[in-house]
């Protein structure tokens, strides 16, 4: 096991080491300087400023220096930010995107999970019509819709909930509910299927056969059992929950990732798209690794043995 | 002997988009404490439906009990709710399943399986259940049971678990053990372990056993009586040697005349024609007419009864009556009788495989 992990560790660290790698070559081909917006600089002025961030490099020696500053933890400086760092940058910014992100997944699987099984208790009943219904909404309906109509009616017309902004966490419930509407469905759809396929094999059958009551049926023999698929596609939209939403923040004016990275975008700032795609592989590989070794708790078939 | 088990007239239905599928009509059968019931017949004779539907394990819908009884030990299991069927299953009643590879939890351990039931009908605490699941795993030959209880089904080979499915029902001593082809899934050599075992297990534990089977061989080793089912009836029920040395029905002919024994090398193997009835429409008269080479004219008109060929030998065959013309068993199926004879004559057990 210890091995095991090891071994996928050094090959995280191959794989960022990839993705920083393309990501940069591929940034390079992004039409435009950072100073492209910048009508008031003269020729000469830009010269100065290409010349200090060493723009003005090859870009193999551009990227040898960049690869040697993240090698010592070092992500450069924001060229739009006020010259400051980018670290700091994102430090400040995932925040809000990181809470928003867990408790939208939080809530969205807890109840999704609840849905899904309600309606393959009762399969064809009309709890699970009800329920099916709800994950087709969630599912089909983009966020921001969700996002306007909750800002409309719980904000504006109830006054219950702040419209937007970030100045506490009853500022974080809306964004939250309407982040949470994807996952909730996502999450109906696959226990519903997941279980009902689960309640029709036929240790389920001998699990009746024992007398087991039907909370038991479904808690104790099925759910670990329907739980393999669900947890494969929850991974990865967790971490594009907690790494921003960039319409959600924006409707909702959250100071976080989601909209730092499209800026940074925009305006062709190097060192902030960098970091951001290297955190947001980071995150995603570290939750495959996760992922991956839950299979291993939930069903003991894809546990690993030491030394076979 | 005392009755355990009483089923009159039992129908059951499963509604479909095709129309009903009258898969069990109007079964009637008993079972006597300790003895063993053999069930036999072709897929779909609807044998694992009625022992299901006795459980009460069909998913309703689609199934349906019509009508009729189940009277386990005088209380009608056809009538009881859920939640007391729920006292019922794995305590009095418990069930084998066929094929162990799927009938266990891949994610529970197999020593939790089977402290299950123990803890939930007879209010065991941990350590005991635990000591009486080391019990059991030793009374179904599973060496080093300590350290076997603790681990997943996918350690067990096939035959293994069929050794743990039949601790799972053994477990609260039940008055009633229902197989469901319990060999089927397994190599022969496995199959000859598991019914030794259940052979041993009932004259330990005297709980009567229905097994199901379209292995005659299997139940010449195994049971007590038989009952024959065809398109959801049983058209013949005796004892073993009723069925086997006097068999009246020219379906159990048809059965007993396709078994491939060492004796008929020399000849072509025997199989009944045709294929079985629709039993969303089931003929008119006796279900298996279309297909019997005996067939009498009422036979398309009217359903057989159950002729009494003695005490405890019923058939229900027009050629019982006393205006049906004298008809012998086929050649092939005389000559199968005597080499039953002569095998159950000599070594009774384990030359059926």
């Amino acid at each position: 096991m210890t091995r095991y992990i090891i071994q996928r560790l050094v090959y995280m660290f191959i794989t960022l080491f990839l993705i920083a790698t393309f990501s940069f070559f591929l940034m390079k081909f992004l039409p435009g300087t950072p100073l492209t917006a910048e009508d008031k600089l003269s020729e000469a002025q830009k010269a100065i400023v290409m010349e200090k961030y060493g723009l003005n490099e090859p870009v193999p020696v551009q990227y040898a220096k960049y690869m040697t500053g993240l090698a010592q933890g070092d992500l450069g400086v924001s060229f739009q930010f006020d010259n400051r760092e980018v670290t700091q940058i994102i430090m400040e910014r995932i925040g809000p995107s990181a809470m928003l992100g867990a408790q939208s997944m939080a809530v969205g699987t807890i109840l999704g999970m609840l849905l899904g099984l309600v309606s393959a208790i009762y399969h064809n009943g009309f709890l699970d019509y009800g329920s099916t219904f709800v994950a087709v909404v969630g599912k089909s309906i983009p966020s921001f819709v969700f996002a306007g109509l909750l800002q409309y009616f719980v904000a504006v017309r109830l006054g219950w909930l702040p419209v937007a902004l970030w100045e506490g966490w009853e500022y974080s419930i809306l964004p939250t509910i309407a982040l949470a509407i994807f996952p909730i469905a996502i999450a109906a759809r696959f226990m519903r299927t997941e279980m009902l396929e689960v309640l029709g094999s036929d240790y389920i059958t001998t699990a009746r056969a024992k007398g087991v009551n039907k909370f038991g049926v479904v808690f104790k023999h099925g759910l670990r059992n329907a739980l393999i698929p669900l947890i494969t596609v929850l991974g990865p939209l967790a971490i594009s929950l907690m790494t921003g939403t960039f319409v959600i923040e924006q409707i909702f004016a959250v100071p976080g990732l989601g909209e730092q990275f499209v800026t940074s975008v925009t305006t062709n700032d190097f060192p902030v798209i960098m970091g951001t795609t290297l955190l947001i592989a980071f995150l995603f590989i570290t939750i495959v690794l996760v992922v991956d070794l839950l299979y291993g708790v939930i069903d003991p078939r894809i546990r690993l043995t030491e030394g076979e | 002997m005392e009755k355990l088990l009483e089923v009159n007239n039992l129908h059951v239905s499963f509604d479909t988009y095709g129309g009903e599928v009258k898969a069990v009509r109007g079964v009637d059968f008993d079972v006597h404490k300790g003895e063993t019931l053999a069930i036999v017949g072709e897929s779909g004779s609807g044998k694992s439906v009625t022992t299901k539907a006795l459980m009460q394990l069909l998913p309703k819908p689609p199934a349906r009990i019509k009508e009729g009884e189940v009277l386990f030990e005088g209380r009608d299991l056809a009538k009881l709710s859920e939640k007391q069927m729920q006292k019922i299953r794995g305590k009095d009643l418990s069930m084998i399943f066929q094929d162990p590879m799927t009938s266990l939890n891949p994610t529970m351990k197999v020593g939790n399986q089977i402290m299950e039931g123990l803890i939930k009908h007879q209010k065991m605490s941990k350590g005991e259940a635990k000591r009486r699941v080391l019990e059991l795993l030793e009374l179904v030959g599973i060496p080093d049971a300590e350290s076997r209880m603790k681990q997943y089904p996918h350690q067990f080979s096939g035959g293994m678990r069929q050794r743990v499915v039949v601790a799972i029902a053994l477990a609260c001593n039940p008055k009633l053990l229902i197989a469901d082809e319990p060999t089927t899934a397994l190599d022969v050599t496995i199959q000859a372990q598991i019914l030794e075992l259940m052979k041993n297990i009932q004259k330990k534990t005297d709980s009567a056993i229905i097994f199901i089977t379209h292995d005659l061989g299997v139940v010449a080793n195994v049971a007590d009586r038989v009952a024959v089912m065809y398109a959801g009836k049983i058209v013949e029920i005796g004892t073993v040697d009723d069925i086997f040395y006097n068999p009246q029905h020219p379906y159990t002919w048809g059965l007993l005349g396709s078994m491939p024994s060492l004796d008929s090398a020399d000849e072509d193997l025997y199989a009944i024609q045709g294929s079985p009835p629709d039993m969303i429409a089931p003929p008119k008269g006796d279900a298996f007419a279309a297909r019997n080479d005996y067939a009498l004219k009422i036979d398309l008109e009217q359903e057989p009864p159950m002729f009494k060929v003695s005490d405890s030998h019923y058939a229900a065959t027009w050629l019982l009556h006393e205006h049906a013309p004298e008809i012998e068993p086929p050649e092939s199926v005389k000559r199968r009788m005597k080499g039953m004879a002569r095998s159950a004559s000599g070594n009774s057990e384990g030359d059926q495989l």
